[in-house]
């Protein structure tokens, strides 16, 4: 068979699509394409978000369905942002989320800075620092419970080491002040190293020739990083806080894992006292209520931060 | 053409095949918490499976996850548990949701009755309301908390020597809470065989009901009461009693002088650890585990000794565990489920039961004269049956519970506020419950 030949029947639809389709417009063609999407968005996603609104304004309990469910206002949304405890739990997720970002921002572009540079064993380091990362995080929370143990776990003991304080003398998540330290520890060691390859990317983007440019010019190091490579690494670094950032608000199973909210309610984070709202006190109509007010909360925080992400991109 | 007819007729066989076996053979599934007496129980089912040729599967869940699980199958109206041996908490929204079957009929017409059974397991397990005969389990398993210890330390001349010198009095079973805390503390931190030892081990847990199953030990027998015994559900001045609040200070006190450090979230299986390691003098935990460290070979023997919760100033009591066995609403088989109840009845059974690791709620098997000294631990055992109280056991037991805990830890643990507090708070929630569930 000729090349020809072959092309002229790849290019023909076979008969009966070609019948079924003829008449169609081209709109209808890409309707029928895009149909099963939207139909599962509007399953999966608007619905019962729709529903979720809706069931925030009554007293619905999902344990009790012969229960006459009642139309009560915004009764649930005024308890929950007049409720201490609720924010409490505002505060220890805004602590946790603060203090994990922090760190792993400077850990993880330093990493990149150090892996960026040419050296033996580059992919080796790199290979050993991604592996946490891959970890599940209830697996992680379950070991560094084992880790922070006062008197036979290895973080106490190096902290002794290097201190000289007495290991088993403070306890990392028996403690009120340690503890939500301890969340943010965990998280900062299964997560920088993410962080750490968004950064390695934008660092790679960066052509030598600016560095060149600049070594022409006289640039100090100093002011190449901060004029050159700080702004150009710069959105991929957003880009990283708000994937970390949109994760943390809603972290859950690491920090059941090891504090399970505890000491008292001092790493309660929002997402374990809705879990706790929702399907062990069945107070769905509540949890409905508290989780709009989250949804509301990270979708517009994260719209403001990515107009401010987009303006930095345009500079 | 032969072929294809011979392939249709293959077919429809291996189909009336499949369905002649699938309406022959019945199942039956019972659901359960992952433990030693559930791998008993399995044990003992086969004697029901050859008698009635039912087959019986199981669904065990670990304890942290047991009531998440179990809750959300039977909120659900889920089909997975014919049987449920549910924690006894569940038995008032169970009974009120219709996810349990009511068993009085049943009872009556096959002869079992609930006054065979120690009467705090009837009302405990099997009951909704509360002491009205109104049954929706059979007592299936006894339990209730108390303190296991190592009876080789506490019998050491030198050390019953100076415990003596420095209280006044014989290191030994403590008589009381007060003497409880003195022996814990006299142990906390001493070197023994050269090693570093704590004083006891106590429920501290903040995910599920640990540190509740634990208080509740302390809180009772200086005098804290759910409600007015007058007035249901009228809280204040009973949850919050002075004598409630020395409970609490009690307890937390207790876990500063006696516990090893990083004990602040020990439940079961932790303090488990923690004693058969050797790491403590005394662990706080439900019966169920003494067959066990009976048996260890580090710990178990004479090694061990085991005694129901100390009274307090005010009272008497040890938290009651254990559980009863019910049939589900959903069941695809209520004749075979109830078989199995029947069957399980039995005190020939019941006496199997205990035998091989469970243990029977049944007075005939309880009260048999030899049943004390079977066992190191069985007076321990009955002494603690006889004391039990047990939580709230009503439809919202959940949002009682998760309120309990968060209060109870917050000021144990964590040292947040006072006792006095914490317990305040804790009536202000359970009102709160109690409003939204209209009974207020």
């Amino acid at each position: 068979m000729s090349g020809k030949a072959v092309d002229g029947i790849a290019k023909m639809p076979p008969p009966d699509i070609a019948r079924k389709v003829k008449g169609l417009s081209d709109r209808a063609i890409a309707w029928i394409f895009i149909a099963p999407t939207i139909f599962l968005l509007l399953a999966i996603n608007i619905f019962p978000l729709i529903w979720t609104i809706r069931l925030s304004f009554t007293n619905f309990r999902a344990n009790r369905f012969n229960a006459e469910v009642k139309w009560i206002g915004l009764r649930n949304y005024e308890r929950i942002l007049s409720d201490p405890d609720i924010w409490q739990t505002m505060q220890a997720t805004a602590h946790f989320l603060f203090w994990t970002l922090f760190f792993q921002v400077l850990i993880g572009f330093a990493l990149a800075y150090l892996i960026n540079k040419k050296f033996k064993g580059n992919d080796l380091w790199t290979t050993l620092i991604v592996l946490p990362m891959m970890l599940s995080p209830a697996v992680v929370g379950n070991f560094w419970t084992f880790l922070y143990q006062p008197q036979i776990g290895l973080f106490n003991y190096v902290v002794g080491f290097f201190s000289g304080v007495d290991p088993s003398s403070f306890s990392m998540i028996g403690s009120v002040n340690l503890a939500p330290w301890a969340i943010v520890i965990v998280d900062t060691w299964m997560w920088t190293p993410f962080v750490m390859l968004i950064c390695l990317a934008g660092l790679r983007s960066i052509p030598d020739t600016i560095y060149e440019a600049a070594e022409c010019d006289r640039a100090s190091k100093w002011r190449q990083f901060w004029t050159i490579t700080i702004p150009m690494v710069l959105p991929f670094l957003m880009l990283a806080v708000l994937f970390r950032g949109i994760e943390n608000f809603k972290m859950f199973d690491l920090v059941v894992q090891l504090t399970g909210g505890g000491p008292g309610s001092i790493t309660e984070l929002t997402s374990i006292n809705l879990k706790r709202e929702a399907f062990e006190k069945w107070r769905t109509g509540y949890a409905s209520a508290y989780a709009v007010i989250l949804f509301v909360t990270i979708f517009g925080l994260a719209s403001i931060y990515v107009k401010a992400l987009n303006k930095v991109k345009e500079r | 053409m032969k072929a294809s007819k011979f392939l249709m007729a293959a077919t429809l066989a291996a189909m009336t095949s499949v369905a002649a076996t699938s309406a022959s053979a019945k199942s039956l599934t019972l659901c359960w918490a992952a433990w030693d007496p559930a791998n008993a129980l399995v044990e003992l089912s086969k004697d029901f499976e050859k008698q009635s040729g039912v087959d019986m599967k199981f669904e065990f869940v670990p304890w942290p996850n047991f009531a998440d699980r179990m809750l959300n199958e039977l909120n659900s109206g889920g089909k997975l548990c014919d049987l449920m041996i549910g924690d006894s908490q569940w038995i008032g929204g169970a009974a009120e949701n219709g996810q349990y079957l009511k068993l009085n009929d049943f009872f009556k017409a096959n002869g079992i009755s609930m006054s065979d059974f120690i009467p705090a397991t009837v009302t405990g397990y099997a009951e909704w309301p509360k002491n009205t005969p109104n049954y929706w389990a059979l007592p299936a398993y006894a339990d209730v908390v108390g303190w296991t210890y190592r009876k080789d330390w506490f019998s050491r001349p030198e050390l019953m020597a100076e415990f003596k010198k420095k209280y006044g009095y014989d290191l030994g079973v403590p008589k009381d809470l007060a003497q409880l805390k003195d022996i814990g503390t006299f142990f906390q931190g001493r070197e023994i065989d050269g090693k570093k030892v704590y004083g006891a081990a106590i429920y501290t847990e903040r995910g599920s009901e640990g540190i509740t199953m634990g208080v509740t030990n302390a809180l009772y027998n200086y005098g804290f009461k759910y409600e007015n015994p007058k007035k249901p559900y009228d809280m204040k001045g009973f949850v919050n009693s002075d004598g409630a609040v020395k409970g609490l200070e009690y307890y937390k006190a207790l876990y500063d002088s006696s516990t090893p450090p990083g004990s602040s979230d020990w439940y079961m299986s932790a303090n488990i650890d923690a004693y058969k390691s050797g790491q403590v003098a005394m662990q706080m935990n439900f019966a169920f585990i003494w067959p066990g460290v009976n048996a260890d070979p580090n710990v178990g023997g004479d090694r061990s000794g085991y005694f129901a919760n100390p009274p307090g100033p005010g009272g008497h009591f040890a938290q009651l565990g254990g559980q009863g066995i019910s049939v589900v609403a959903n069941t695809k088989d209520k004749d075979s489920a109830l078989a199995y109840i029947k069957w399980f009845a039995q005190p020939k059974i019941q006496a199997r039961w205990t035998e091989m690791g469970g243990a029977s709620a049944m007075r005939a098997v309880v009260e048999d004269p030899g049943f004390p000294t079977a066992q190191p631990y069985n007076k321990a055992f009955l002494n603690s049956m006889a004391i039990v109280k047990d939580f709230w056991a009503e439809p919202a037991y959940a949002s009682l519970l998760l309120s309990m805990q968060k209060r109870v830890h917050n000021y144990v643990i964590a040292g947040q506020g006072t006792a006095k507090e914490a317990l305040d708070g804790l009536v202000k929630d359970w009102i709160e419950v109690f409003e939204d569930e209209g009974k207020l």
